[in-house]
């Protein structure tokens, strides 16, 4: 789950999201607002880390997440990537023979 | 640095040996096999994608059941130049239903040999995708109104700065 379409899919992690863009948060209190156990908000923050949607840092004991600004460029990654793979297909059918009349 | 209007933008472009006619023709009539098969909003794969080729046309996939997932509509449609249309997917691939949330793709035609032609892509507006974020922003409220988080990280990278 590298990409951060895939990675907001999820309605409890989009709203984990929701929560650190609105201002950065530790893990404690995310778990408080939601209906999930802490390991559980653990879980997902791991996957929007991975998803390079969230950064974290150590303060104190306790781990404070945001969301990461740079986030949106991994999501325009994958546009850039669907249209890439489109223009070549694109390019490759149009460049063949023509088989019809 | 504040966040630019580049970064609401995607572009791409190809340049490929065919006269201009023909390349805004299977643009058009061939689209089934130059949309990457891999993004699928259906349950079942895909049958054919099919782009009709009129303004206020439907860009659609149809699943091997029948089923259909309309995720375009068709904007502006003049051959051999122009196309334009929306792009009704929200940021976690799914269809957004509220045209005001919508971006849009453009693609010219350009010809720069009777034999060859530029094909300029331009997927914009991707902004548009985060109204509706200020309604949802200060409680945990579910899934009413997706977000945005494409309008709330530019307002993240502003306030950094």
């Amino acid at each position: 789950m590298a990409d951060g379409w895939a990675a907001l899919a999820d309605p409890t992690r989009r709203t984990i999201f929701e929560l650190v863009a609105a201002r950065p948060r530790a893990v404690g209190e995310l778990a408080e607002l939601l209906p999930v156990t802490r390991p559980a908000v653990s879980q997902h923050l791991k996957l929007l880390k991975t998803a390079a949607l969230v950064l974290d840092r150590a303060e104190g004991t306790r781990r404070i997440y945001q969301a990461n600004p740079d986030g949106l460029r991994e999501l325009r990654r994958e546009l850039d990537r669907f249209w890439n793979q489109a223009l070549a297909n694109f390019k490759e059918i149009v460049e063949q023979p023509e088989e019809d009349p | 640095m504040t966040t630019q209007a580049q970064d609401t933008i995607v572009r791409s472009e190809v340049v490929v040996e065919a006269p201009i006619e023909r390349a805004f023709r299977a643009f058009t009539h061939k689209f089934d096999q130059i949309k990457p098969r891999e993004h699928n909003l259906l349950a079942v794969e895909i049958a054919e994608s099919v782009f009709e080729p009129r303004v206020g046309g439907r860009v659609y996939d149809r699943g091997v059941d029948g089923s259909e997932c309309q995720w375009a509509r068709v904007l502006a449609y003049e051959p051999p130049d122009r196309i334009v249309f929306s792009w009704d997917i929200s940021p976690q691939w799914q269809i957004e239903a509220d045209a005001a949330n919508t971006s849009e793709v453009e693609v010219r035609f350009i010809a720069e040999t009777p034999t060859r032609t530029r094909v300029e892509l331009e997927h914009r507006h991707l902004d548009h995708h985060g109204a509706g974020w200020e309604g949802v922003r200060e409680g945990v409220r579910g899934d009413q109104g997706w977000p945005l988080y494409l309008e709330r990280f530019a307002g993240i990278v502003v306030e950094e700065r």
